[in-house]
């Protein structure tokens, strides 16, 4: 099939950037990110700059890769990275329009690729649980619910791709920072920093650019790990117990 | 080069107990005074990472991710290993022990795998205090599977995102360290060589892959976890960014490098497509124990799977191994599929690929067991092929996956450069000629948790290090080696892209040095590999400058750096005149067709050292002894 692409191409942070039109030949076997390759590929060939573009995994677990395809974070399949859509989506004479993540939060660093260091900040901030290695009692010592495990679990699946800022008409970064504390604040193991852990993470994520959460939604539909937005509720109400314990 | 192993004296299940009493502690107080720097951030490099910190010492952790959680360590999905024997079918720390040993056909040193199995359980004791969310029985106690053809229940998983789920944890611990100062984390920095001063690893010096700044960082050591070597063959379950760089510049500057030939090829990955393919994507081995692998019997049978009768299909591994079946280990299953897909009997668009069929399965249990447990994988399948395994079988072919070889390290798991560490997929570790499912998590995680730290600890107690001048003349002299090859890589100006040299020589080292190696392949790859690094270094063409964002430069490094690397990894595989694990050479087999060790002669490490740029690496040569298992013939019939 033959297809029009529309990419953005920005040289620097600085640079004001816009689009480039590209035609791809691609077959319906190949992955989004395999025709962008062959479109590279020519680019280089004929020496020009290749798109921009970063990807590792290529099989939706390591949270590199991410664009706006036509409009949605990650493109048009369900439950599916960037890396992981394929072609036969695809027909003849399509036209597609590509562009980084936007948000404040997140700098455009060149093309297609964003700078997503503040996930890493808000993380530091206290989504983790404070265990000196070596300092751990037996592991079956302290027995978790099955259930509550797997909906440990189910948050903890967050890959970090940031589809949820990019999905957020506010650009909030509501549902990693709810993702990572619920994991955290469902466990036994989470309790004892649990207030610290949600006042810390919430105040770094509003210094770090990221707008404000106004439930619309929009992130769950984006996240293509389907975390739900129920963790941000989870988050709401740690946070207002957390804030009337530190009075 | 000197191979002093280093293990300590004594019984075997005493060594490490013994040795950690004997080495030298570092006052807590002096602690502060040591810098260590960590490059990787994968479970080795982050776990290392955020203990020494814990501990007191100011570390510097590297990485050329984006974030450190991105590490490929992130990919893996089946599980880890620990001798907990929580199911109480009779699992010992002997017994992971005998078992690698034993898994790694007799190819590993029994000490450090003996450690390896002891300090397992404690690994999973940290995790789950990390609030790793293991799966867990109704009871709430932590559920274990079998795992790669192990006949006790070991492993331990998080869903299909074991290490997903290790990597955060680490990754956390990383972070909680970094906020409290005392790790300096670099993302997006991609190190290109190592300091070396009087003999001693002082500092690496790195690229900033977004300013492009070449700069040189100081240390007192300097530890790698910086993962394996897989995408030598270009196609692989590895992530797209991983490389070779970080060891082979450290090979270069006097690391040795052990057993490159060492590689393992997993037998389920879902099969090429076309020429535009840039991964493989690994299907997990645990489909292996519902599904049936089948070709047809005839030869170029262009029939759909469906239209081939029972009596005209041959499941091969069922046949020749009777007692094994479909679970023999990774290396005969990938060997089988080969030999099928050689004779013509492969099926799919590329006749490169074997069916995985779950046609019996669902009928004896039902399409709904058979859902919960692979409806992930039958997802992740149907999205990639576009087919639907319920109703048709998968195809699946063998993809390089692991790398045994690595970085020589003793048992303190530092290489021939003192004060320079590998760990992690990086070094040859403890798992000889092949790794058993689940043993590599255990093994990175064991490694920077719980023997690096410690084994550090009594070198820099004991190194007396005067603290090395930023304008030292080696400091000096690295940076420009750097700054210089980087101008020679974009001077180049060529009429072929630099994914061109990787593709082929990824087919070349598949064809020769894959699954199956012979002399007289290896040897034509000896020949070609040079030719194709000359080609690359005069007609590969790399476009953009230096001082921002340029994928295609740091592409053309690390391809570079493979040229080099898949020369000796021929080299070593032509040497190797015996099968071993992953090693498997066609002049060496049983008359049914199996590997044949040569113990006699081959029971050692073969270390490569580096010579210089124009003469052939020196061989040397660490012997293996085995007290605790002795060496058999494995048998899967
Ligand atoms: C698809 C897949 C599934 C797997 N499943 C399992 C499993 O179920 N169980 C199991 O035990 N094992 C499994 N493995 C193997 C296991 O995942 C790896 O061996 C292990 O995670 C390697 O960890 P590591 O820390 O050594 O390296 P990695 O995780 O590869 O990390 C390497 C780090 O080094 C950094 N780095 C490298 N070079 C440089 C450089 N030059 N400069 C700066 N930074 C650098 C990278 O940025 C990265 O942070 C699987 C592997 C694959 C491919
Ligand atoms: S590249 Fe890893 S999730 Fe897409």
């Amino acid at each position: 099939m033959r297809l029009k692409l529309h990419v953005w191409r920005q040289a620097s942070p600085s640079d004001r950037g816009g689009f480039a039109t590209y035609e791809a030949e691609a077959s319906e076997h190949m992955s989004f990110l395999e025709m962008l390759d062959v479109v590279n590929e020519e680019l280089e060939s004929k020496g020009q700059e290749p798109i921009a573009f970063d990807s590792d995994c290529r099989e939706g677990i390591c949270g590199t890769c991410g664009m706006v395809i036509n409009g949605r974070p990650h493109g048009p399949w369900k439950r599916t990275t960037v890396c992981q859509l394929h072609m036969r989506e695809y027909s003849d004479g399509d036209e597609i329009w590509i562009e980084p993540w936007r948000a404040d939060g997140f700098p455009i660093q060149k093309d297609l690729i964003v700078d997503r260091s503040a996930f890493d900040r808000i993380v530091a901030a206290g989504g983790y649980i404070s265990v000196r290695t070596g300092s751990a009692p037996e592991a079956n010592a302290i027995p978790v619910a099955r259930e509550k495990a797997e909906k440990a679990m189910d948050a903890a699946a967050c890959i970090g791709c940031g589809a949820c800022v990019a999905a957020c008409p506010n650009a909030s970064a509501m549902l990693f920072t709810s993702a990572k504390a619920a994991h955290l604040n469902l466990l036994p193991q989470g309790q004892p920093e649990r207030h610290g852990r949600v006042l810390n993470m919430i105040l770094t994520m509003e210094a770090e650019q990221f707008g404000t959460c106004t439930n619309h939604g929009a992130c769950e539909n984006a996240c293509p790990k389907e975390i739900k937005i129920e963790v941000i509720a989870m988050l709401n109400r740690d946070y207002l117990r957390a804030l009337l314990k530190a009075g | 080069m000197e191979l002093r192993s280093k293990v300590p004296s004594g019984p075997i299940d005493q060594k490490w107990t013994r040795h950690k009493f004997e080495m030298k502690l570092v006052n807590p107080a002096n602690k502060r005074k040591y810098s260590v720097i960590v490059v990787g951030s994968g479970l080795a490099g982050a776990s290392a990472s955020a203990t020494l910190a814990e501990l007191g010492y100011q570390v510097t952790c590297f990485t050329y991710h984006d974030s450190p959680r991105r590490a490929h360590s992130i990919a893996a999905q089946g599980g880890i290993n620990a001798a907990k024997n929580y199911q109480g079918d009779g699992d010992s720390i002997f017994r992971l022990f005998y078992d690698t040993v034993k898994g790694g056909d007799f190819r590993a040193r029994e000490a450090n795998v003996y450690r390896l199995a002891e300090v397992s359980n404690e690994i999973i004791d940290q995790c789950v205090a990390q609030g790793i969310p293991f799966a867990r029985e109704y009871g709430g106690l932590l559920a274990n599977r079998s795992f790669g053809g192990a006949q006790v229940s070991r492993t331990f998983y998080a869903r299909g995102q074991t290490g997903q789920q290790l990597l955060l944890g680490a990754y956390q611990a990383l972070m909680k360290e970094v906020q409290r100062g005392q790790v300096k984390l670099c993302n997006q920095h991609e190190m290109l060589d190592v300091i070396v001063v009087d003999g001693q690893a002082r500092g690496i010096v790195t690229r900033n892959l977004v300013t492009g700044a070449i700069d040189a960082h100081l240390a007192d050591a300097v530890v790698l976890g910086t993962g394996g070597y897989s995408n030598a063959f270009y196609l692989s379950t590895n992530a797209m960014y991983c490389n070779v760089t970080a060891a082979w510049r450290a090979y270069r500057r006097g690391a040795g490098f052990a057993n490159p030939c060492y590689t393992q090829i997993h037998p389920t990955c879902i099969p090429v497509s076309g020429d535009y393919q840039s991964k493989l994507t690994l299907m997990s081995e645990s489909l292996r124990n519902d599904g049936r692998i089948w070709v047809s019997k005839k030869a170029d049978d262009d029939r759909a799977p469906g239209d081939i009768p029972e009596d005209e299909r041959d499941y091969y591994l069922e046949r020749m191994y009777p007692a094994f079946g479909n679970l023999v280990p990774r290396d005969l299953a990938s060997r089988r599929a080969k030999d099928m897909c050689d004779q013509g009997k492969g099926v799919g668009e590329t006749k490169l690929g074997v069916y995985l069929d779950f046609e019996d399965a669902i009928e004896r249990l039902g399409a709904d067991v058979i859902e919960a447990r692979y409806g992930n994988l039958f997802e992740m399948y149907e999205r990639i092929t576009g087919e639907d395994p319920y109703r048709v079988p998968m195809r699946i072919y063998p993809a390089p996956h692991y790398t045994m070889g690595g970085l020589w390290v003793d048992y303190n798991l530092m290489t021939t450069v003192p004060g320079l560490y590998a760990i992690g997929e990086a070094n040859f570790s403890d798992h000889g000629a092949n790794r058993l499912g689940a043993s590599a998590l255990m093994q990175g995680v064991a490694d920077g948790y719980f023997v690096l730290p410690y084994t550090i600890a009594d070198f820099l107690a004991r190194a007396a290090l005067e603290p090395v001048p930023e304008d030292h003349p080696e400091v000096s002299r690295t940076l420009e080696d750097v700054r210089s090859r980087i101008d020679r890589l974009l001077a180049l100006k060529g009429d072929r892209t630099v994914n061109s040299f990787h593709k082929e020589l990824g087919r070349l080292v598949w064809d020769y040095c894959g699954m199956a190696r012979n002399a007289s392949g290896l040897k034509e790859a000896l020949e070609r590999i040079p030719e194709l690094r000359q080609e690359f270094w005069e007609n590969a063409t790399v476009v953009g400058e230096g001082e921002s964002i340029n994928q295609t430069l740091e592409r053309a490094g690390r391809v570079a750096d493979f040229l080099e690397l898949s020369e000796v990894m021929c080299l070593d595989a032509l040497i190797r005149e015996e099968s071993c694990g992953g090693h498997f050479r066609e002049e060496h087999q049983t008359p049914e067709g199996e590997a044949k060790r040569d113990d006699e002669h081959f029971t050692h490490v073969t270390v490569w050292e580096f010579t210089g740029p124009d003469s052939p690496p020196r061989e040397h040569r660490e012997p293996l002894e085995f007290e605790y298992v002795p060496p058999t013939q494995r048998s899967y019939k």
